[in-house]
Order: C-alpha cells, then sequence, then structure tokens
C-alpha cells in the first residue's frame, strides 16, 4: 500500500479515537466524578443521575464504545484496502 | 445436604473440569505456551481475559468496599472497566500486530534497547508478584472458612492446581481453563444477586433491581430507602461520597491506565488470529466484565440494607448462626457498650483501634471479649468489609448450594488470576531474560523447558506468599496499578503513536516514573503511615492515586528528553508505521 494511503487510513483512526475518547472522559471523569453532585439532582428511575452515571451508566457507555470503535475500524480497514482478508 | 458437604463437590468437580481441560490443552511449542498458538478466537478471549482480569479481589472484596463506601466505590467500578476502552482504543490492536510473546519484548525491540527490555523485566516481575501474593492468600481463605481446612493446606491445594494446567499447558491451557473459571464465576456472583434482588425489588436483574422499588409495597426506591435508613442512623448517607474530587479523579485514572499497562492483561492479545479479533476482543472482555461490575454495586446496597435490617436491634442471644461463625472467625465483633444485650449498629467506629484484639473470653451475653478500647460514639459493631460476599447469601437466607456455589465462584476468580500471573512471570524469565538476553543459543524445546520450570519456582514463590504473608500484602497491591500506570502505559503508548520517541527518552521517562510513584507510596505506607492524611499529601492525592501523576511526570520527561536526543533509526520508524497497519 502507498504511503498516503496508509497516513490518510491512519489520520482518520486518530479521528475516530479521538471522538471516541472525548465520550470516554465525558460519561466518567464528568459526568461521573466532577459534575456528580450537579447531576444528582436529577433522577433516573430509582437512580439519582450522578451516581448512576458512576456506577452503572459509565461502564454500558465503555461497552458501546469499544463495539463502534471495532465496528467503524473494520470499515475503514476496507476503505483503505488495508484489511487482513 | 449440607453447604460443606455441597461446597466439597462443588469445588471437586470444577477443578476435575479444570484438570480435564488441562489435559486435553497441553503444549507442545513456545508459541503455544506464551500466546496459546496465536488461534484462540475472540469471544473465547474475551471470557478468558475476563477471568484473567477479575481477581479475588473484584469477586471477594469489591462489592464489600461498596457496601460500606457508597457512591466513593464508584472509583474501582469506572476505573476498572474503563481502562479497556483505552486498552481496545490505544494499546491492543497495534500489539497484535507487532506479534511478539511478551510485553518486553515490545520494549526491547521497538526501543532497540537491551537496557529498555531489562527495565521492563523487572517492573513485570514486580507487578505480577505483588499481585499473586494476593490471590494466593485469597485462596486459602476460601478453603478455611468454607471447607474448614488450614489456610496453608489450602494454599498448597491451590497452587497443585494451577502447577497443573499452568505448567503443563502454559497460555494454551491457562486460556481455556480460564473460559470454565469465567463460567464459574459469573454463574456464582449472579445466582445469589438475582435471589436477592427478587427478594428486595421483586426485579430479576440486580443491576435494574438497584433502581426499583422496594417489594414491601411502600413504592419507595430502594436506594432513597438506603439512603434513609444510613442517615437515620448516623451513617453517611450510601448515594453521597466522602472522597475530595481531586483524589477520585486521580485514582479513578491511576486505576483506568494501569490496567491498560497490566502486562497478564496486554498479553492476552497476543493470543488471537488477527488485528481485528484484538480489538473485537476486547469488547467481549469487557461485557463478560461488565456483568459483574454492574452486578456489584446492586449487591453492596442489598448488603448494607439487610446488614441494617437483621442486625441493627437485634438481641445477641437470638443471632443468627452466620453471625456467631463470623464472630468466631474474627471478622465480626460485638461490645455491648450500654449492656442492653441488644446490637445497635450505628455510624462511626465501634472500636478503637478498629481491628478486633478478642481476649478469649465471653461476655454476659455470649460475644467474644475485646481487648480494644470503646470508640466515643454509640456504634457496637464491626464488621469486616471482606464478608460482604461470602457472607450474605447466608444473612439473605439461601438455600445451600447456592452459599456453596459463592465458595466455588471466589476460588475460581483467584486461580485463574493466579495463573495468567504466572505465566508472565515465567515467560519474561524464558523468553526475555534468557532467551533474548543472557543465553541466546537455547534451542526452542530449552526454552519451552526453562519456561516450564520458571513457571513452577514461581508458583513455589507465590505459594510462599501466601503461607507467610508479608504483613502489607494489602498495601502493596497499590503498587501494581501505580506501577503499571507511571511505567508502561506511557512507553507502550508514545511507542505506538509518536514515531520520534527514542530510547532515551523511554528508559528516563519509565524510570521516572516508576522511582517517583514508588518514592511516594513507600514513604506514606511504610516510612511515615501516621502522616498519611489530605493535609500531607500533595495536591490532596493519595497514594492510591499517585500513579497518574506519576504517569503525568513520565510523559514529561519522555518528550523533554527526546527533543535533545537522536531520532530512531529508520528501521524502528519502519516499525512504527508498520504496525498501524492491520495488513
Amino acid at each position: 500500500m502507498s504511503e498516503k494511503n496508509n497516513h490518510a487510513y491512519w489520520q482518520a483512526n486518530l479521528r475516530l479515537m479521538l471522538v471516541l475518547l472525548v465520550i470516554w472522559f465525558s460519561v466518567s471523569f464528568l459526568a461521573g466524578i466532577i459534575f456528580v453532585d450537579f447531576l444528582n439532582q436529577f433522577r433516573l428511575y430509582g437512580y439519582k443521575l450522578g451516581f448512576w452515571f458512576s456506577q452503572q451508566g459509565a461502564i454500558y457507555f465503555f461497552v458501546l464504545l469499544i463495539f463502534v470503535y471495532s465496528w467503524r475500524m473494520n470499515a475503514l480497514d476496507k476503505k483503505f484496502g488495508v484489511d487482513e482478508e | 445436604m449440607s453447604a460443606q458437604l455441597l461446597t466439597y463437590l462443588f469445588v471437586g468437580a470444577s477443578f476435575t473440569l479444570y484438570i480435564g481441560i488441562a489435559i486435553w490443552s497441553r503444549s507442545s511449542s513456545t508459541k503455544e505456551f506464551y500466546v496459546a498458538g496465536g488461534h484462540v478466537s475472540p469471544i473465547a478471549n474475551g471470557a478468558a481475559t475476563a477471568a484473567d482480569w477479575m481477581s479475588a479481589a473484584s469477586f471477594l472484596s469489591m462489592a464489600g468496599i461498596i457496601a460500606f463506601e457508597g457512591a466513593d466505590g464508584a472509583r474501582y467500578l469506572m476505573g476498572w472497566t474503563g481502562g479497556y476502552v483505552l486498552l481496545a482504543l490505544l494499546l491492543a490492536p497495534y500489539l497484535r500486530k507487532f506479534s511478539k510473546f511478551t510485553v518486553p519484548d515490545f520494549v526491547g525491540d521497538r526501543y532497540y534497547s537491551q537496557t529498555a527490555r531489562l527495565v521492563a523485566v523487572v517492573c513485570v516481575i514486580f507487578i505480577s508478584f505483588t499481585y499473586v501474593a494476593g490471590q494466593m492468600r485469597g485462596v486459602g481463605i476460601v478453603f478455611s472458612r468454607f471447607l474448614e481446612v488450614d489456610i496453608n493446606t489450602g494454599v498448597i491445594i491451590g497452587m497443585g492446581i494451577v502447577f497443573f494446567y499452568a505448567v503443563l499447558g502454559g497460555m494454551k491451557g491457562i486460556t481455556y481453563t480460564q473460559v470454565a473459571q469465567y463460567c464459574v464465576l459469573i454463574f456464582a456472583y449472579l445466582v445469589p444477586a438475582i435471589y436477592i434482588s427478587i427478594a428486595l425489588t421483586g426485579n430479576p436483574l440486580p443491576m435494574f433491581g438497584l433502581g426499583s422499588t422496594m417489594v414491601d409495597g411502600s413504592g419507595v426506591y430502594l436506594l432513597d430507602k438506603l439512603d434513609g435508613l444510613t442517615t437515620e442512623l448516623g451513617m453517611a448517607a450510601f448515594t453521597s461520597g466522602n472522597k475530595s474530587t481531586i483524589d477520585m479523579l486521580f485514582i479513578t485514572a491511576a486505576l483506568m491506565a494501569g490496567t491498560a499497562g497490566l502486562p497478564h492483561v496486554i498479553v492476552r492479545f497476543f493470543t488471537v488470529p488477527k488485528v481485528r479479533d484484538a480489538r473485537i476482543s476486547a469488547g467481549y472482555a469487557l461485557v463478560f466484565i461488565a456483568l459483574l461490575y454492574t452486578t456489584a454495586p446492586a449487591v453492596a446496597a442489598f448488603a448494607r440494607m439487610n446488614i441494617i435490617n437483621n442486625v441493627d436491634g437485634m438481641t445477641y442471644e437470638d443471632a443468627p448462626s452466620w453471625f456467631s461463625k463470623w464472630e468466631d472467625s474474627g471478622l465480626i465483633a460485638w461490645r455491648d457498650k450500654n449492656d442492653d444485650g441488644v446490637v445497635q449498629y450505628r455510624g462511626g467506629n465501634a472500636l478503637q483501634p478498629s481491628k478486633p484484639a478478642f481476649t478469649g473470653e465471653r461476655g454476659s451475653s455470649g460475644e467474644r471479649l475485646l481487648g480494644n478500647s470503646s470508640s466515643a460514639g454509640e456504634n457496637e459493631l464491626y464488621i469486616d468489609r471482606d464478608i460482604i460476599v461470602l457472607a450474605h447469601p447466608e444473612i439473605a437466607q439461601l438455600p445451600n448450594w447456592v452459599i456453596a456455589l459463592v465458595a466455588a465462584g471466589g476460588l475460581a476468580a483467584a486461580l485463574s488470576t493466579a495463573a495468567g500471573l504466572l505465566l508472565v512471570i515465567s515467560s519474561a524469565v524464558s523468553h526475555d531474560l534468557l532467551k533474548k538476553t543472557f543465553k541466546p543459543e537455547i534451542t526452542e524445546r530449552q526454552e519451552l523447558l526453562f519456561a516450564r520450570i520458571a513457571a513452577a519456582v514461581a508458583i513455589g514463590i507465590a505459594g510462599l506468599f501466601g503461607i507467610y504473608p508479608p504483613g502489607f500484602v494489602a498495601e502493596v497491591v497499590a503498587f501494581a496499578f501505580g506501577l503499571a500506570a507511571a511505567s508502561f502505559f506511557p512507553v507502550l503508548l508514545l511507542g505506538i503513536f509518536y514515531k520520534r520517541m527514542n530510547k532515551e527518552a523511554a528508559i528516563t521517562g519509565m524510570l521516572t516514573g516508576l522511582v517517583f510513584t514508588f518514592a511516594y507510596i513507600a514513604y506514606f505506607k511504610f516510612v511515615s503511615p501516621a502522616d498519611n492524611n489530605p493535609d500531607h499529601w500533595w495536591f490532596g492525592i493519595s497514594p492510591e492515586g499517585i500513579g497518574t501523576l506519576g504517569m503525568l511526570a513520565n510523559f514529561l520527561v519522555s518528550l523533554t528528553v527526546c527533543r535533545f536526543t537522536p531520532p530512531p533509526p529508520a528501521e524502528i520508524q519502519a516499525l512504527v508505521e508498520n504496525i498501524r497497519v492491520p495488513s
């Protein structure tokens, strides 16, 4: 594969990664810790919202993030012709 | 059948299963011994990673910590799961493409330096031994509590089992045993949680039961009721936290980066066939882990409520059998401060110092007398956090087979983690020290033999740690994460994402992170434990969270040194280009 193609693939990977890591940071460090008291005034069923993020929600988001990354990267692999098949 | 008999039956059956798998999956080459031949399916690897990762601490201790700390327990829940996002996005696919056997392998090759490799080997061995000591102790404790054998006998039985499948099967044997162990441990964790969730909230899924209303018809949400109960008794409300925001941030970050940098977790991603498998496998691993981690806070809240409801205001003479059983093993203690024969459970420590010291005599109600002095508050009860998971099924009066199941699950969690760690130690010795450094002339057969010998020796040493536990096991576990975060994580990350990163920067960076983190923890844990409080911590960061600062120091030093030293050779830059692309 050409160097230019690989470079473009890498840039696309970095962009995807950046978006997902921003979400990763937001659901855990922001929602679960920094803004936990603020969010605790809202409710989600029997949970205070901040408490839900820190003990349940963040984990669900983490799982989702990895599957989205895996799915999008497989598409990028194909698009740039760098998949392993 | 009695719980005791059932426990023997379940533990015996699970051990037979593990041994059977070990015989079926023997290793015959170094590639099979180190990375299971690279043929493990992503789902199997996910389950094995989950079992590898969830140790006795996750299974036995975490829910207990959350039960008593409430909201602050979130640092473990987020820290020990969020690290997988870092692993899947930033490390696993690229290390899989690099396709070698160990983490020091990557460090040595990427930084074209035997010194860097040796520093990495030292880190791997130190991190893994601190971790494994706790697992062996966990095995001994489960044996002694449930099967009423001596702790040392328990440790030796555990060593024997691990010896059998780790030495014989290497990574291949360990991987498939871990898949079985995952099934045992998750079943053992979920069954009692589901029972209790139905009993308290009517919701069969504990993670949703936690957010449901009580089944007593009051229509009150469980967490609100628990907040009410705890504040009424003068304790901190369950859903409120005590720790400072900055400390929570730093501890959570250290656990996340530490998770992503732990060698026994990383090496699991060398066992799958392709780069795309490494990505999705991290996802499966986290699904399997999340099943336990989203259940743990529910178990914690249910246990706290059951304990308050069952124990506070109970007459000691009418206490259920679990109460006196755990009192006999020293994990529950009661001092009748007001001589009314009734247990008062309130906020604050009951005793001073807080751990009970029994005198060997009995008081007027039949309770074990204590040598401690009383603390000022009204609280009369000491409960060790570690009993929450083990005792809860008894407290909630679940059937005997559920109680027996928990013992088998705890053993599965401890054994699977111990085996993964021991393999990492043995491959660091036979592959990185012998083959790659001191005795490059050995054949593959000899290397495999050395790997088996190293695994056997490592098991022996780990067993000794279990039998003669250094008094500071709990303290040093904090080291493992802090050190992994401060040493490996930045070196691996920069090695992939920063082509200009060179060996001078990597070595100085690793040493900076290592020495700084080690010194800070050692100072507060061993040199001057009396100062271990927020007034003396830097920026209010506890030793638990200092790995994050060590990691930042590592990044800073690496990037600075890198600017003033020559770039890596062209073939290393080409290597970095190569691992960034799957094909």
